[in-house]
C-alpha cells in the first residue's frame, strides 16, 4: 500500500500535467453572490448565521458533521450569539460518547458538534475555506483579489446548481450540478425551497436557505473574523499614522544631508 | 575591525569605563549602529531591515504557535484548528506567521535583485553575497518545511512531492530519501523531523545574519553608484558617509511602517489570498489534489523543475552522454538547484570591472530582462504542465541560465560602461544640481 502511495507520488510532477488539464476540461459554474461579511469592514450578520444554523440542522446535520465546532461558539459574539440557555439546549439534542462513562450521553456546551454520520459526506467545518469559487485569469489571481476566494459562493452555486439530471455509475446514483467538479455529484439535491420555517419570517427560497447556511458555514470555518478585521483596520489606521509621523522625522533628519552638509553627530 | 575610519566609542562614566574592560559591548553595539553608511543609498537600501524585521516577526509567532501545536499525524491538522479557534489571539498569530512567510520572501527577492543591479556582489562583498544566498536556501528549507505542519493536502503532497527530487538522485536516490522522510513514505516521523527542523533553521539563519552584517560592515554597503567610500581619513569618509543611526534607521523604519500597514491590511482583511484551499483538508494519503502547487514564493525555481522534460534536447545528451545515469527526472532536479548555484557564482562569472548597472547600458537591458524572466517563471509554476507553458518555461528556463552563464561574462568584455563619478560626495552634488536645474532651481547651491 504505501509502496503504491510512494510510486504514485513519485509519478506526480509529470502527472501534475495530466491531472490540471483533466481540471481545465469542466467548466465550474460559480455565480459571485453578495454577503454581508465581504470586503474589509464587512461582519457576519448575526440573523443570517442563527437561519444558517437552522438549516444545518434541519438538513445537512443529517449527514455532515462539523468536527472543529465546539457547541459553545454558538454562544460567542461575532457568531450566531446564542444566548447561553439556548446553547445548553441545543447542544442537548445531540448525543455524544463519553468515554468516562463509556456510554452515549446528551452533549454539553464544551463538546464539539459531531463528526460526519455517513463516511462519504465530508466534514463541513473548513468546508468555506476548503473550496474556492473563483480563480484565474491565468493563474494571476486577480479575481480572487476583487471577487475574494468565493468558498461561500461556491457552497451556494453548488446548493442551486442541481439541473435535476442523474446517471448511475458504478452502482451509485450520480446527479449532475453545474457548480461541482466534473459535473457529477453523489449528493442528490438537499434543498429544494422552503425546506426549513424560520421565526423570523425570513424568505424561504432555495437561494436564501443556501446563502443562509454559506454564511453559517463561513462562520464555522472563520469564526473570528469579525475580530479579525478589526484587529486589522485598527493596526492599518495606526501604521497609517504611524508612518506620516515617520516620513515627517525622517524629512527633518535629512534636510540638512540634502543640503550638503556634512552629518552632524547625534547625542 | 577593517572598515571605513570613523569615531569610536569612549567610555566616559566610571561605570561605563568598568564595564568595558571586562566587555566591550556598548563599545560593539556603538559601533554597528553609527557605522558610517554611503549618505546616497535610494529606497531599494530598505530591505535588510525589513528582513531582519520579518525573521523576528517569524520567530516570535513561531515560538508562540508552538505552544499550541501537536507535531503528530492525527493531531497536527486539528491542533492547527485549536489555535485558530481557542488559543487566544491564535488566529491573528497563525496569519501573521502564514503571510510573514510571504513578506519575508518579497523582501528577500527584492534584497537580491537589488544585488544583482547594483553588483553588491563584487570583490570585495563576494563573502557577503555567498552568505546571503545561504540564507536564502535556508530560508526556502524553512519555508518548506513549515508548509508541511498545518498538515493539509498541499502539506502533505507538496512534502511528498519535493522530497521525492531526492528520490532522483541516481544510486543512492532512494535510499537518502527514505532517510530524510523517516520511512518509505511521508508521514509521522517526517511531520516530526520537520517540526523539529523547522524551529532550529530560523535559529541558524539568524546566526548567518549576523555573520552577513558583519562581513558588509567591513567592506562597507554599496551604494547605487558603487564607487566606494573614500577611506584616506575620517574627514574624507564622513563626506561620502552618514552614520547609520539616525540616518537610515528612521528612514528603514519609516520604510517599515508602510510595508507594515500593506501587510496587516493583507492579514486582517484577505490572509487566505496567497494560500491554497486544498489545504484546509486534512492530508488524505488515498486523494491527490488534481493541481499540487507550491507557494508562490517557489514557483520560479518549481517552473525551471519542471521545464526539462525527456524530449529536450539538453536532456537527451545528457542521458546519453552519462549512460543514462542523468534522467529527465534527475535533470530538473540539477537544474532546480543550478539555477541558485549560478546566482552564488555570479562574483566570478561577472567580468565587468564596474560594479553598478547604472553605469552599464547594455547590461541594463539584461538585468529586467532577468526580472521579467522571474516573473515570467514565477507564472509558468503556477500553469499546468503542458502546451505552451511547457515551451514557455524552457525558455524562461534557459534564459536564467544564459543571463549568468553567458551574458555576465560576456559583457565585461563588449561593453562600454559610462564614466562614473569620482566620489560619492560628487555624484550627489551632480544628483542635486540636476534635480535643481530640472525644477527651475528654487536655491542656488553654493560650491563646496
Amino acid at each position: 500500500m504505501i509502496r503504491k502511495i510512494a510510486l504514485s507520488a513519485f509519478t506526480v510532477i509529470g502527472l501534475v500535467a495530466g491531472g490540471a488539464a483533466l481540471a481545465a476540461v469542466t467548466e465550474k459554474k460559480v455565480d459571485d453572490y453578495a454577503f454581508s461579511f465581504e470586503g474589509p469592514f464587512g461582519t457576519y450578520d448575526q440573523m443570517q448565521l442563527q437561519r444558517g444554523l437552522q438549516v444545518y440542522t434541519e438538513i445537512c446535520a443529517a449527514c455532515h458533521g462539523l468536527q472543529y465546532v465546539p457547541f459553545r461558539a454558538l454562544g460567542y459574539d461575532g457568531g450566531p450569539h446564542l444566548p447561553e440557555d439556548q446553547v445548553r439546549a441545543y447542544a442537548e439534542f445531540y448525543e455524544v460518547f463519553d468515554p468516562e462513562l463509556d456510554d452515549f450521553r446528551p452533549a454539553k456546551p464544551t463538546d464539539h458538534f459531531p463528526q460526519s454520520g455517513l463516511e462519504s459526506a465530508p466534514d463541513l467545518s473548513l468546508m468555506a475555506k476548503a473550496r474556492a469559487g473563483f480563480s484565474g485569469p491565468y493563474g494571476l489571481g486577480i479575481n480572487q483579489l476583487f471577487k475574494g476566494m468565493g468558498g461561500p459562493e461556491y457552497i451556494v452555486s453548488l446548493l442551486v446548481g442541481y439541473t435535476g439530471e442523474e446517471k448511475e455509475e458504478a452502482g451509485t446514483i450520480l446527479y449532475e450540478n453545474t457548480a461541482f467538479e466534473g459535473g457529477y455529484i453523489s449528493m442528490s439535491q438537499p434543498l429544494w425551497g422552503d425546506d426549513v420555517e424560520y421565526e423570523d419570517g425570513s424568505p424561504t427560497e432555495i437561494e436564501d436557505l443556501a446563502k443562509d447556511v454559506a454564511a453559517f458555514l463561513m462562520w464555522t470555518a472563520e469564526p473570528q473574523l469579525n475580530a479579525r478585521k478589526e484587529a486589522g483596520f485598527i493596526a492599518v489606521v495606526f501604521l497609517i499614522v504611524l508612518s506620516a509621523l515617520l516620513y515627517l522625522t525622517n524629512k527633518r533628519i535629512w534636510a540638512p544631508i540634502k543640503k550638503g552638509k556634512a552629518a552632524t553627530p547625534a547625542e | 575591525m577593517a572598515g571605513i575610519p570613523h569615531d569610536h566609542y569612549e567610555p566616559k562614566s566610571g561605570g561605563e569605563k568598568w564595564l568595558h574592560r571586562r566587555l566591550p559591548v556598548v563599545s560593539l553595539l556603538y559601533d554597528t549602529l553609527m557605522i558610517p553608511t554611503p549618505k546616497n543609498l535610494n529606497w531599494m537600501w530598505i530591505w535588510g531591515i525589513i528582513l531582519t524585521f520579518c525573521l523576528a516577526l517569524q520567530i516570535a509567532t513561531g515560538i508562540v504557535l508552538a505552544m499550541h501545536y501537536t507535531p503528530h499525524v492525527d493531531q497536527a491538522f486539528a491542533s492547527v484548528e485549536h489555535i485558530m479557534r481557542n488559543v487566544n489571539g491564535g488566529y491573528m498569530l497563525r496569519y501573521l506567521h502564514m503571510n510573514g512567510a510571504s513578506l519575508f520572501f518579497i523582501a528577500v527577492y527584492a534584497h537580491i535583485f537589488r544585488g544583482l543591479y547594483y553588483g553588491s556582489y563584487k570583490e570585495p562583498r563576494e563573502v557577503t553575497w555567498i552568505i546571503g544566498i545561504l540564507i536564502f536556501v535556508l530560508m526556502m528549507g524553512t519555508a518548506f518545511m513549515g508548509y508541511v505542519l498545518p498538515w493539509g493536502q498541499m502539506s502533505f503532497w507538496g512534502a511528498t512531492v519535493i522530497t521525492g527530487l531526492f528520490g532522483a538522485i541516481p544510486f543512492v536516490g532512494e535510499a537518502i530519501q527514505t532517510w530524510l522522510l523517516g520511512g518509505p513514505a511521508v508521514d509521522n516521523a517526517t511531520l516530526n523531523r520537520f517540526f523539529s527542523l523547522h524551529y532550529l533553521l530560523p535559529f541558524l539563519i539568524a546566526g548567518l545574519v549576523i555573520v552577513h552584517i558583519w562581513a558588509f560592515h567591513t567592506t562597507g554597503n554599496n551604494n547605487p553608484t558603487g564607487v566606494e567610500v573614500r577611506r584616506g581619513s575620517k574627514e574624507e569618509a564622513a563626506k561620502d558617509t552618514v552614520p547609520f543611526w539616525p540616518y537610515y534607521v528612521i528612514k528603514d523604519v519609516f520604510a517599515l511602517a508602510i510595508i507594515l500597514a500593506v501587510f496587516f491590511a493583507i492579514v486582517g482583511f484577505m490572509p487566505n489570498y496567497l494560500g491554497h484551499p486544498d489545504n484546509y483538508i486534512e492530508a488524505n494519503p488515498l486523494v491527490t489534489p488534481a493541481h499540487i502547487v507550491p507557494e508562490w514564493y517557489f514557483l520560479p525555481f518549481y517552473a525551471i523543475l519542471r521545464a526539462f522534460t525527456g524530449d529536450v534536447w539538453v536532456v537527451i545528451i545528457a542521458n546519453f552522454l552519462t549512460g543514462g545515469i542523468i534522467d529527465a527526472k534527475f535533470f530538473g532536479v540539477l537544474a532546480m538547484f543550478g539555477a541558485i548555484a549560478v546566482m552564488a557564482l555570479a562574483p566570478w562569472l561577472d567580468t565587468s570591472s564596474v560594479r553598478s548597472g547604472r553605469y552599464r547600458p547594455m547590461f541594463k537591458w539584461w538585468f529586467w530582462l532577468l526580472v521579467a524572466d522571474f516573473f515570467f517563471l514565477m507564472w509558468l509554476g503556477a500553469m499546468p504542465a503542458e502546451e505552451p507553458y511547457a515551451t514557455f518555461s524552457l525558455i524562461g528556463s534557459a534564459y536564467w541560465f544564459f543571463y549568468f552563464l553567458v551574458i555576465l561574462p560576456l559583457l565585461g568584455v563588449i561593453e562600454k560602461p559610462l564614466p562614473q563619478p569620482e566620489t560619492i560626495e560628487a555624484a550627489v552634488a551632480a544628483d542635486k544640481a540636476a534635480a535643481n536645474g530640472g525644477a527651475g532651481a528654487a536655491e542656488a547651491t553654493p560650491a563646496e
